[in-house]
């Protein structure tokens, strides 16, 4: 039971159904990095699945967007407590990028440039669920928000949405990441307050 | 008891730190102590249930009883207006934590320290300054600390008796500096940043926590200096 705060009041309650619980809602982009912001090029840049087998598939920049890019109009919720609704971005549907991977792995490391990593299950990425997002709100993605490319995993807390993504590697079992190892939860569902571990 | 379980602190003291920042010392029976540069969660309750949280910084370090924050009023906040304007001694505030193990320095760790603070950012460089001090390390540590005027930095006595031979404190005034100060007023550069900080030879661990426009702007010099990007950490507050 919590206890009463002597003259606290707040805000007017904000009853909207949309917003996770513990989040207050934010009209800011606030940034959240562990450190300096990489800055790429797209001429140098790919993206890599790795599987078990062997098996790896790459993408340079002008090969990934030729894959299509979706409109994604969604909500994100970041661990640090502020949620933003009605967002749009433009990615690239991981299930594209998975269809010819061969793997039986149930668990992913999505890596970073400039080192970052972190764990998800494969079942997350899957079925229209995430993305790698280039463009926000029209715009190519800026750095410090971690363009030119992120993952996009709207339904999970944003650390889980890697900034400069690089490639993912497939994982038998569900290794902690970056964040993970660094006090934040092994899934991070925002309904469900996975904040820490 | 873990960091997970609220706990409630008692109001022992609070001091004004800036006209704007309230630093707050809490009692805390049976307070494990935290590391220098983690924060805690804050939670206000209102009489109808309704809830608010978020996160602060911790000033303490270290084990005992005592758990201090330092809070900077947002006008357009919820709960920084509640902390800064209405709290007071005897009071009780609810929190978990400490929490984060990723901007955290620890007396153990032997290679140079550079703390670069934005305004109220440097509430985590100066418990990890009072780390320092308190272990006796003997590991080189230097702070510069951009700041809009002499009247709003933070701990400004106690940031005068720590620093020595070992704690190096260099200001950088952007609004309003002191009377005869020799330079003008002005942001940090990246020539401010370049002579007065460890130089990237030397391999310093840099921990550099501020708005997200002075964090991002640091960063990317220190980068530009020499600086390995994975010895940089980085904490930011705001949006952009």
């Amino acid at each position: 039971m919590a206890i009463f705060s002597r003259g606290f009041s707040g805000r007017p309650r904000e009853s909207n159904p949309d917003l996770p619980p513990g989040q207050f809602l934010t009209e800011d982009f606030p940034v959240l990095s562990a450190g300096p912001t990489p800055r790429l090029d797209t001429a140098d840049w790919k993206f890599e699945i790795k599987t078990e087998t062997g098996q790896t598939l790459s993408w340079n920049w002008d090969e990934l967007t030729a894959l299509g890019l979706e409109d994604v109009h969604t909500d994100i919720h970041c661990v640090t407590r502020w949620s933003k609704l009605g967002t749009d971005w433009r990615g690239i549907s991981l299930d594209k990028l998975f269809e010819d991977a061969e793997t039986s792995f149930d668990f992913v490391m999505v890596h970073s440039y400039g080192g970052y990593t972190t764990n998800l299950p494969l079942e997350d990425l899957m079925n229209g669920q995430a993305w790698i997002a280039t463009e926000f709100g029209g715009e190519p993605l800026e750095p410090d928000h971690g363009g030119p490319a992120r993952l996009l995993v709207p339904h999970l807390y944003f650390w889980k949405s890697a900034k400069w993504v690089r490639g993912i590697t497939m994982q038998r079992t569900d290794s902690p990441g970056f964040w993970e190892q660094n006090g934040y939860h092994i899934y991070g569902d925002p309904w469900r307050e996975e904040r820490y571990w | 008891m873990t960091f997970r379980d609220w706990l409630v602190g008692t109001v022992v003291s609070t001091t004004m730190q800036t006209p704007t920042a309230k630093s707050i010392v809490l009692d805390v029976p049976g307070w494990k102590g935290s590391a220098a540069g983690q924060h805690v969660d804050v939670r206000l309750t209102a009489e109808d249930g309704y809830q608010a949280v978020r996160a602060y910084s911790l000033a303490s370090t270290g084990p005992g009883d005592r758990v201090e924050l330092a809070v900077d009023l947002i006008e357009d906040g919820e709960v920084s207006p509640y902390l800064v304007g209405e709290l007071r001694e005897g009071d009780q505030l609810e929190f978990r934590g400490p929490l984060g193990r990723w901007f955290v320095w620890k007396p153990g760790d032997t290679q140079p320290v550079q703390l670069v603070a934005g305004g109220s950012g440097v509430v985590p460089l100066l418990a990890m300054a009072r780390a320092h001090a308190a272990s006796g390390s003997e590991a080189k540590f230097r702070l510069l600390y951009s700041v809009r005027t002499p009247a709003e930095v933070f701990y400004a006595d106690e940031l005068a008796s720590l620093a020595g031979p070992n704690f190096e404190v260099t200001f950088v005034y952007t609004r309003q500096t002191p009377p005869g100060w020799p330079h003008p007023a002005g942001r940090v550069s990246r020539e401010i940043l370049g002579s007065a900080t460890i130089p990237a030879a030397e391999n310093p661990a840099v921990f550099v926590c501020g708005p997200t426009g002075f964090v991002e702007s640091v960063a990317d010099w220190l980068v530009e200096l020499g600086h390995n990007a994975l010895a940089v950490k980085t904490e930011r507050f705001g949006g952009n």
